[in-house]
């Protein structure tokens, strides 16, 4: 089952990445990952970290969802 | 500590939005095919379903990997756990799935030597710490799941481990889509293309299918925003006649998606011809595992004799697995096969149709 839910990175130790998913610890291999940084998000599957969340692209594509939703006025979206 | 933004994703003001969105664009009556089993509980546990207007049909598909195993495949596992020496690591998932003559379950508890795990790379472990037994791991999934044992296939042969195999039933996504459009039988207007298989394949991974059946298609994430998202998109599509492929989850799918797990996959694995439950062999759908791996490859490592393959009495997974029948059209739903004693795979899985019928639908 994919774990849907993007995870934190608290540490890093030869190639294992200590994650943080709501509060439970996990470790997961950053084999399939390059690049990844304490701190950032990643979408792990079966206990391999699989995807970099971009934090830039996550706010962008929910901001033109509401946009295209018609929903919320510009001032809020940007706090 | 959650990441920024996820609430938003859950939004119940947004998702009621988007509902109306979806209700002022429908048109006619349109079936639409979550193809993945992980689609198939978010839908369910967000109760989608019951918002959406009735002209909304959503179809289950065959994303659900333990669904999707063929029988033999099945048998095999459940035969290599009778190996003297031999150490299963499985995922939970296949356990208590039925084979012709037992589970992996019912062997575990004859005495056979079957260990739970949450990652190939467990397995990898117990096969480093277990050197005079034989550690077998059955690759069940997709191409998300694909990269994860092929890196632990990698890691191993680095590690020179030659008491660690894998019996692979791995499959790909979009030679089952083409699958599904060439049956007489499946009738769907529009796919909502499963999120994480998307991360490793990246929209370009569609573009073949795509291109060669014109038919709306959209990658969704999880949350429900996520897949109301997509479910608007199917339908502007399908109200303008312009069938797209789209991405509706951005914030983890890219156009060439995740290129190193796509290039560890290609390492180990290549396509090959491979029996789908309820589909049938569908070309160049699965991945066998190469011949510079072929130490760690359990099906030329052992010599089992399979059963001829029966599948449960009277199951109804390989129509629902294609959307042609739902969980409450099979006669056995509830009253015979319950998740606690499940006749067939799609009541075994949590991502399994029959599963996530018997735990939300009223
Ligand atoms: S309810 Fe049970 S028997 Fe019926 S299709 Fe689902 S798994 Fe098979």
């Amino acid at each position: 089952m994919c774990l849907a839910i993007p995870s934190r990175v608290v540490e890093i130790n030869a190639g294992m990445a200590t994650i943080d998913v709501d509060g439970v610890k996990r470790e997961a291999s950053l084999l399939l990952l390059e690049d990844v940084k304490i701190g950032e998000y990643v979408i792990v599957h079966a206990g391999f970290a699989i995807h970099k969340i971009d934090e830039k692209d996550a706010l962008e594509s929910l901001q033109c969802l509401k946009k295209a939703a018609a929903l919320v006025d510009q001032k809020e979206e940007d706090q | 500590m959650p990441i920024k933004h996820l609430e938003e994703y859950r939004d119940s003001d947004l998702s009621r939005q988007l509902v109306e969105k979806i209700k002022r664009i429908r048109s006619k009556k349109l079936r639409l095919m979550e193809v993945c089993g992980t689609h198939t509980v978010s839908i369910f546990r967000a109760g989608i379903r019951s918002i959406l207007p009735d002209t909304i049909k959503l179809l289950s598909g065959p994303g659900c990997p333990v669904c999707v195993t063929d029988q033999r495949e099945i048998d095999a596992f459940i035969e290599l756990s009778k190996i003297d020496d031999v150490i299963i690591t499985t995922f939970g998932d296949l356990m208590r799935v039925p084979g012709t003559l037992a589970s992996l379950q019912k062997e575990r508890a004859d005495g056979r030597d079957i260990r739970i795990v949450y990652s190939a790379m467990d397995a990898v472990e117990i096969a480093a710490k277990n050197p005079n037994k034989k550690v077998v791991f059955p690759g069940v999934g997709f191409e998300t799941t694909a990269p994860t044992i092929a890196a632990a296939m990698i890691s191993a042969k680095k590690m020179q481990l030659e008491n660690f195999f894998v019996y692979s039933a791995l499959k790909l996504i979009p030679p089952a889509l083409e699958a599904l459009m060439s049956m007489e039988a499946v009738k769907i207007d529009g796919f909502i293309l499963p999120g994480h298989v998307s991360v490793i394949i990246g929209l370009n991974g569609y573009q073949p299918f795509f291109d060669k059946y014109k038919i709306p298609c959209v990658i969704s994430g999880f949350e429900p925003v996520d897949i109301l998202q997509a479910i608007a998109m199917l339908a502007g599509q399908l109200k303008t006649g312009i069938p797209k492929l789209e991405n509706a989850y951005v914030r983890a799918v890219t156009i060439a998606g995740n290129r190193r797990a796509q290039e560890i996959m290609m390492n180990v694995f290549q396509p090959v011809d491979v029996a789908w439950r309820g589909i049938g062999t569908i070309p160049q759908s699965g991945l066998g595992i190469r011949e510079n791996y072929i130490a760690h490859n359990a099906e030329a490592k052992f010599d089992i004799k399979l059963p001829d393959p029966e599948d449960p009495k009277g199951c109804a997974c390989g129509q629902i697995l294609i959307g042609t029948r739902s969980p409450l059209e099979c006669p056995l739903y509830k009253n015979v096969c319950t998740p606690m004693d499940p006749v067939g795979p799609c009541m075994v899985s949590s991502e399994g149709a029959c599963a996530a019928y018997y735990r939300y639908h009223s």
